[in-house]
Formats: C-alpha cells, structure tokens, sequence
C-alpha cells in the first residue's frame, strides 16, 4: 500500500464498469492543414483523476474540446456510452469545463457567474441562488459572493471558475491547465482543495498540465502524449493512496514517480 | 483513511484570499462630492469666469456696438428677457433631439442584433447604413423635408440619421467581443440563442454601446439643429435654430448669442448625463469606469 507504482497498461480500472467517456481513433485536422491530433484511443471510467500531460502543441486542448463536444472530430468517434442522446443523436454531456484563464463574465457577480449554467438549464432563481452560494462555500469563497471578477485574486477567480463548472454537479469535469497562471503556493493550495473536492463530489477528473510534478499530485492516472502530430505516447496508473497531502508532496514515492513519468515524458518528446 | 473536510473555511488554512474581505474605502467629501472630483470642476470655471471677463472688458474698451458682438452680460440679459420665446424654442429642439436619441438607439441595437443574427442580413443592409452616415445632412435635408410633409417629422428624421450609425456600428462591435471562450461555455451548456443574446452578447456589447450613445447625443442635437437651418424661416418649426435665423435677420444679434448658448449648454447636458449613465451602468465590472488604486 504504502509503495507507490507505476504500472502501464493501467492495471486497476475504477468500478470495472462501463467507461463514462469512449474516445475511439480521434484525428483533428484543422482548416490549415495541422494535424492536431491523430488517432486518439482512450476510455475515462467514472470517478478517474486523469491527467492529460505533454508538451506544448501537443493536442491537449484540442482533445479536451472534443471531449466536451467543442468542434468534432475529423475521423473516428467520441461515445457517451453511459449517458442519454437526444433526438438528433447527440449524447446529452454531463460535464463542467474550466478554461486556462478564469473566462467570468466580469459583469457578473462571483454568485451571478456560478449561478449562469442553473440560469441556462431553466433552474429557478431562489433555488439557483442557493445552490451556487453552496458551491462558492465549497470552494471556499464564501463571503466574496457580491464581489465582481475584478476584486478577486487570480486564484480566488479560479475558485469561481471551479464552482461554475461544478454547480451542475457534472459526472466529469473537464480542465484545462486551469492552474498555469497562478504562483506555487497558490497552485498548491487550488491542487489541495480540487483533491478534496474530487474526493468528496466523485465526479471524474480530466486535467490537463505542462506540469510532471501537478500531474502526479494529483492524478490517479497519467496520459502521456507527443506533439506533432499529437498523440498518446503511454498510459500510466499512479498506485499511490489518496488523500494525497502535504506528506505526500515530499515523500520518496512522490520524487520517484515523478521522476519515471518525466523519463517517460522526455522519450515522448524525444521519439 | 482520513478525508480532509472540505467545510473548514478556507481561512483556516491560508492566511491570504479569504481574509481580504472587500473593504470598501472612503474618501473625504466636501458639499456631497468626493474631494477629488472638485478640481476637475473648478478649474473650468475659472477658466470660462475670466474669458467672460476678458470678453466684456474688450466690448467696453472698445466700444464694439451690440450688433456686431454683445458682452457676456447683454446675452445673459436677452437671455432672461427673451426666456419665454426661447424655452418654448429649446423644449421643441430638445424634444426632436431626444425623440431621435431614442429612435437612433431602438433601430440601432435592433439592427445591430438582427445583424449579428444573420450575415447574410448585415451584408445586405450595412452598406446602405453606411451611405446614410456619410451622406451630409444638409444635402439631404431638403428632399426629407419635401417628403415627409410635417416639419417636425422631416426634422425629426434627420435628426435620427446622423444619430443613428455610432450606435449600430458599435453595438456590431460590442456583439462580436463577447469572449470566444464565454461562447465556448454557453454553447456547452445547450444556451439558446436568445440566452447567449440576452446573458451575454448584450452585457458584453454595453460598453460599446455607451460609447456610440454617448457620441449620438451630441449628434442628435447637432442634427436637429442643422436640418432646421436647412428648413429655414420657411417652415413652420420654430426651434432653436429658426430663433437663431430670424434673429439674425431683424439684426438682434444678442439673442443670436443667447440662442447659441443656449445650444451649447444643452450639448454639454445631454453629453454629462449620458456620460452618467454609462458611469452607472460600467462602474461595478468595466475597466473604462473603474477607479484601480494602483
Ligand atoms: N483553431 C485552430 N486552427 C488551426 N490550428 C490549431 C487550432 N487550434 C489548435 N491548432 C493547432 O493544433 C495543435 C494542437 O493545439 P492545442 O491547442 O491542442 O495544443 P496544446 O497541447 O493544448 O498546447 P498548449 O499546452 O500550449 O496549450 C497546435 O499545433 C496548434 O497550432
Ligand atoms: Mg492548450
């Protein structure tokens, strides 16, 4: 228990039970001809902490967006198995998203910004005002519910942005770099309490990251990929015990696992 | 395995984010502003006090007769004597004036709308809009005159078309600025386009919107004045502009002056409210409006 491993293929598939998410031979080929992505194979079971990690260019954010069902593949499929399609086939998602950059409407209100996905799916104003104040609690910003995007911190921005994304309580949540911008201590901080929240809502994470040492913080299982043409280079299960804390951060296990993942980054690059 | 409670208050752990409750900082006040906003009000009234005083003193010394440039203190005084005709003239021009404010914002943020609705309608349309803007008033103003038959709605009309296109060519603007991202976001969550319309193209679009209304005001004014020097003592009207004709012509130069003055302070009226509202609307969340302490 207490010696982390890395094992690839994966060996432990969450529940065993059919993947949330299937992404079958997914290429993207944009207008101008960059091959973004090229043959993309990968299932998110529910309730996994996945991190997508690979250099810059490498695809993640466009693998991310066809995810969520932004642009759609140019060949191969993205299968909601689990979940219900409307009339025209389209699965209806159920997922929250959280962009790089906090992307708040800044002339909304912290609260008004986590209520506007309650808003849209028709919910009641008492009752979306209610729950959107639940879920800045949540993410620790209680009292900040009047104040604009504008006197907020960039970390406390990054909370309301967690919050929206989460106010639906989503099966996943999608995220991309959410942390890039923000300083260590904050970083580490948001890290922290997106475990707690992972850990206590078991929603499934999808996370991408620049960063070896975020990704095995935080994940329960790693993607590696490459660039051009974007692809899945290895995927790996960190075998360490959750809650993941402080402790964890400077262990053994945690330097050594990083230091295998960055091995396996750097032959992704590399190849 | 013990899980860490998410319900501690963050507080708890940090000492940096949750304990900045917002603290909203006050300023001295002197006679209900805030002290720093009197320089910016006091300094141009010294400057017009001693250009009014410059301006008498030179009309004295000089003894330049009224005809050809009356003192401040004579205009002030036609002002007062001449109240009753004028007031009655300045309401009919301001009420073209905002009449056509109103008209230029409704069919602009319309157009502007159905625009970024349909490309096809904005390709078809804008043009046409464009050719409006930069055709001069004062060469059209007699055709619309002749055409709509009541001298106000001509006036009217005029008015209207020199107002109208900062509005729509902003509002476009605004429409199209939302963030890409924000688009991303509504589009995931199966927003309608009346939702994405009303929660966040048009919140987006408010302070370009302000901006061209701010713009058109003046233009409004200045339109309805215009098309009624075009109208001519002709017409029925009987605005600002047809006072300033006939007193040019009985040589009552003072109350050409008052007129005019009058003109003008309406200009700067409709200029501070509009700046007001647009202050009202932005102050909370717009850069343009907000005061940074840094
Ligand atoms: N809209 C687009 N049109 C054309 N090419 C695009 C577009 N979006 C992305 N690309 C290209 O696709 C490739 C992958 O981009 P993507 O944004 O997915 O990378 P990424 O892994 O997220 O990189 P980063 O870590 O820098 O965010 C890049 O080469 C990029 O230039
Ligand atoms: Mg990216």
């Amino acid at each position: 228990m207490d010696t982390a491993s890395l094992s690839t293929p994966h060996a432990v598939r969450p529940e065993g039970s059919k993947p949330l998410v299937c992404v079958r031979h997914v290429s993207k080929q944009f207008g101008n001809g960059t091959l973004a992505v090229r043959d993309v194979n990968l299932s998110l079971g529910a309730g996994e902490f996945v991190s997508l990690l690979g250099p810059s260019g490498c695809g993640k954010s466009t693998l991310l967006r066809m995810i969520a069902g932004l642009g759609a593949p140019s060949s191969g499929t993205i299968e909601w198995p689990t979940t219900t399609h409307d009339a025209a086939g389209e699965p209806q998602r159920d997922l929250g998203f959280v962009f790089q950059d906090p992307t708040l409407m800044p002339w909304a209100s912290a609260l008004a910004n986590v209520m506007m996905p309650l808003t849209l799916k028709g919910v009641r104003k008492a009752e979306a005002r209610e729950r959107a104040a639940a879920m800045l609690a949540l993410v620790g910003l209680k009292g900040f519910e009047n104040s604009y995007p504008r006197e907020l911190s960039g970390g406390m921005k990054m909370r309301v942005s967690i919050a929206r994304g989460l106010v639906l309580r989503p099966k996943i949540l999608l995220m991309d770099e959410p942390f890039a911008a923000l300083d260590e201590i904050t970083r580490h901080r948001l890290n922290d309490d997106l475990l707690e929240l992972w850990w206590k809502e078991k929603f499934t994470a999808v996370f991408v990251t620049h960063s070896v040492f975020e990704s095995v913080y935080l994940s329960r299982r790693i993607v590696v990929m490459a660039a051009r043409p974007g692809r899945v280079m290895a995927d790996l299960d960190v075998d360490a015990p959750y809650p993941r804390d402080e402790l964890f951060r400077t262990s053994p296990e945690y330097a050594h696992l990083c230091r295998v993942v960055s091995g396996k980054l750097k032959e992704a690059i590399g190849s | 395995m013990s899980v860490p409670s998410i319900d501690a208050p963050a507080a708890a752990h940090d000492g940096t984010d949750s304990e900045a409750r917002p603290v909203f900082a006050t300023e001295p006040r002197i006679l209900g502003l805030p002290a720093s906003a009197w320089p910016r009000i006091l300094a141009p009234i010294a400057i017009g006090v001693v250009t009014l005083g410059l301006w008498e003193l030179a009309v004295r010394w000089n003894e330049i007769p009224p005809y050809i440039l009356p003192g401040p203190l004579l205009i002030g005084q036609t002002l007062v004597a001449d109240w009753g005709t004028l007031s009655g003239s300045l309401w009919i021009t301001l009420r073209i004036t905002f009449m056509a404010l109103a008209a230029a914002v409704i069919v602009g943020v319309t157009l502007a709308v159905l625009f970024t609705q349909s490309k096809w309608l904005e390709m078809s349309l804008l043009p046409y809009a464009v050719i409006l803007q930069v055709t001069p008033i004062v060469a059209i103003a007699p055709l619309i005159i002749i055409w709509a038959g009541d001298i106000n709605l001509a006036l009217l009309i005029c008015a209207w078309i020199v107002a109208f296109f900062p509005i729509l060519s902003n509002t476009i603007l605004g429409l199209n600025s939302a963030d890409h991202n924000l688009v991303n976001l509504f589009q995931l969550y199966g927003a309608t386009r009346w939702q994405t319309m009303r929660h966040l193209k048009l919140p987006a679009a408010l302070p370009y919107f302000l901006a061209g209304l701010k713009i058109s005001g003046g233009l409004a004014l200045i339109g309805a004045v215009v098309a009624e020097f075009v109208a001519g003592t002709g017409g029925s009207a009987s605005g600002l502009a047809y006072r300033i004709l006939e007193a040019g012509y009985q040589l009552k130069i003072p109350r050409v002056f008052a007129a005019l003055l009058m003109i003008s302070l309406s200009g700067i009226a409709i200029f501070l409210v509009t700046s007001w509202i647009s202050h009202l609307l932005l102050r909370r969340w717009h850069e343009s409006a907000l005061k940074r302490e840094n």
